[in-house]
């Protein structure tokens, strides 16, 4: 459904993505996860041809088979209203505070997709029912800020589908909710990939939803993927050192029991030393040189390779070349 | 050992706004009777989803507000009923880390004065001193004082709300949501301090977090709540290997990475 090959997005001096290569298929659903500063959103707007107009960005991108690269701004908002679209962590922060929920989701269908008024609210209707909005006739009415996050998030999902597309980009859908809530917006997602053959890419800081939400990951760090390939291999057996890391230093996934240890001290968490260098400051080499466990002298300078391990997985980092 | 924090049978309740001119709004219950004891030296940790009660409950234990029923006893006395005078004396003894370091940070202040602001609302001396003791012990240097919360990281920022927290050598520490914020890397970074701060000073804490793994981590005991009330309490490793609530369990289970 959609290509990127050795996308680069640069703002003077620094790179906020560095060859980036990926592909999502139809009915597909790629987890992007990384933490502030990885280059992940950066990465979901290329998606959406909406980098910022002081970006310089170079590479390759195919959108269903057309070329979008230097595309004018024009293909690519046709593109939105055909072909894909995008939603974000605060849904009230998409949703316009003053006009009733019906209004926001029929605006696309009046205005791109050509229906009339009672096929648009029809249209609208069945919308909020595909996305488990209960009582749809009664939220038509509604403004946004008399329902719950939840349901928010669900009337900007059914937002998104206004165009029926190919391809939707999820940029930290589940943050800004609770526990439960979120694992039922997961839910829906995986539900609505499957059934429409969408592609999804969910792009989150959280390991628990990207695992539960998608079937295949990209680690980034640094504007860069250092490693990638199905999901549950992944997290189950991660090879890149950072990518180790992460998972290590989160509580409840590390595989570590929290308590205390035999002389009474309460067990630390495993940490990655330092913080991610502002992107101006990224070593030439591999992004994590600076900060990695097990560094070898020609890190910082020489960039590794993705190495390309069994059943689709691949890792950037010198180590596995060196076959350890 | 002592409890130094002795929560007895609270309750909170706020009258919404009314909805009819003739009837008074309805009450919501914020927080329905919560009692519980905490040691020196221990963690207790609190664990709900909004509209727990579980900031609520903070602000009581930091008599920002007071029950409307029960008490809360730091250190023998009940807090509410004590005089101002003696409240703001003893306010050194128990402080607060937020979610959002901003919160307790003045942007147009250096950072060592934001750090002290403690000390001279209680009326301390050797303020500069204790302000560059606070700095090393969450790991930042004395220059760092010098400069602006802008200059700083998410994590750096965090810190400094720490050492504004600890400036008072404080016998209890109440964190909400303090490194919900915050990147993984970063917020093991925190968590490792807090247990380090823990063990050099001897602080009691009452850790509060939507995240029940992150809690787990550095808690004693845990006690978990919903719409108010408590639902589960127990020892953390005994409450992490057979929850017996289902709310319990479904927090727990959002945290890991099996479906």
């Amino acid at each position: 459904m959609i290509a990127l090959s050795d996308v680069s997005v640069g703002f003077d001096g620094a790179r906020a993505l560095r060859d980036v290569t990926l592909s999502v298929a139809r009915g597909e659903r790629l987890g992007i996860v990384g933490e502030s500063g990885s280059g992940k959103s950066m990465l979901g707007l290329a998606m959406m041809g909406m980098v910022p107009d002081a970006a310089r960005i170079a590479g390759e991108i195919v959108l269903d088979g057309t070329a979008m690269s230097g595309a004018p701004e024009r293909v690519w908002r046709r593109a939105r209203a055909r072909k894909v679209a995008m939603i974000f962590q605060e849904p009230m922060a998409a949703l316009n505070p003053l006009q009733r929920l019906g209004e926001t989701v029929m605006e696309p269908l009046l205005v791109h997709q050509g229906l009339g008024r009672s096929a648009a609210r029809a249209r609208t209707l069945e919308l909020f029912d595909e996305v488990g909005i209960p009582d749809p006739e009664a939220r038509l009415r509604q403004y946004p800020h008399e329902i719950s996050g939840g349901q928010r998030q669900r009337v900007l999902i059914a937002l998104s589908l206004t165009c029926d597309p190919a391809l939707l980009i999820a940029d930290e859908p589940t943050t800004a909710l609770d526990a439960h809530v979120a694992l039922r917006i997961i839910e829906l997602l995986v539900r609505l990939a499957d059934k429409r053959r969408m592609a999804l890419v969910f792009i989150s800081h959280d390991l628990a939803a990207v695992a539960r939400a998608t079937e295949r990951i990209a680690v980034m760090y640094g504007g860069e993927i250092v490693e990638g390939g199905p999901t549950p291999a992944v997290l189950a057996a991660p090879r890149h050192p950072y990518t180790r890391g992460l998972l290590g230093a989160r509580p409840g996934i590390g595989g570590q029991t929290p308590g205390r240890d035999a002389d009474g001290r309460r067990k630390r968490l495993p940490t990655i030393p330092g913080s991610v260098p502002p992107l101006s400051l990224l070593p030439a080499g591999c992004r994590f040189a600076g900060r990695c466990a097990v560094e070898l002298s020609h890190c910082a300078a020489v960039r590794p390779e993705p190495y390309r391990l069994p059943d689709g997985r691949f890792a950037a980092c010198h180590l596995l070349g060196a076959g350890t | 050992m002592s409890a130094i924090l002795d929560v007895r049978a609270v309750s909170r309740r706020y009258s919404l706004p009314r909805r009819s001119l003739l009837r008074s709004g309805p009450v919501l219950t914020a927080v329905d009777r919560v009692s519980f004891t905490l040691e020196r030296g221990r963690t207790l940790g609190i664990v709900g989803e909004s509209g727990s009660g579980k900031s609520t409950l903070a602000r009581m234990i930091m008599a920002f507000e007071a029950p409307d029923e029960g008490e809360v006893r730091f250190d023998g006395r009940t807090l509410h009923t004590l005089p101002a005078g003696e409240l703001r004396l003893l306010r050194r003894s128990f402080q607060m880390v937020f979610q959002d370091p901003w919160g307790s940070l003045d942007p147009r202040r250096t950072v060592a004065w934001s750090i002290a602001e403690p000390l001279r609302a209680t009326g301390a001396d050797q303020v500069g001193r204790r302000v560059d003791e606070a700095l090393d012990q969450v790991g930042l240097r004395a220059e760092d004082g010098r400069k602006y919360p802008h200059e700083f990281s998410g994590g750096q920022r965090q810190r400094i709300a720490i050492a504004r927290a600890i400036v008072t050598r404080p016998a209890l520490l109440v964190a909400d949501e303090a490194v919900s914020a915050l990147d993984v890397s970063v917020q093991a970074q925190i968590l490792n301090l807090l247990m380090d701060l823990q063990e050099e000073l001897g602080l009691a804490m009452v850790f509060i977090s939507h995240d029940l793994p992150v809690v787990a981590c550095l808690a004693d005991h845990v006690l978990v709540m919903r719409a108010g009330r408590p639902v589960e309490a127990g020892a953390t490793a005994g409450l992490i290997a057979a929850p017996r609530d289902d709310y319990t369990k479904s927090l727990l289970a959002a945290g890991g990475l099996m479906p």
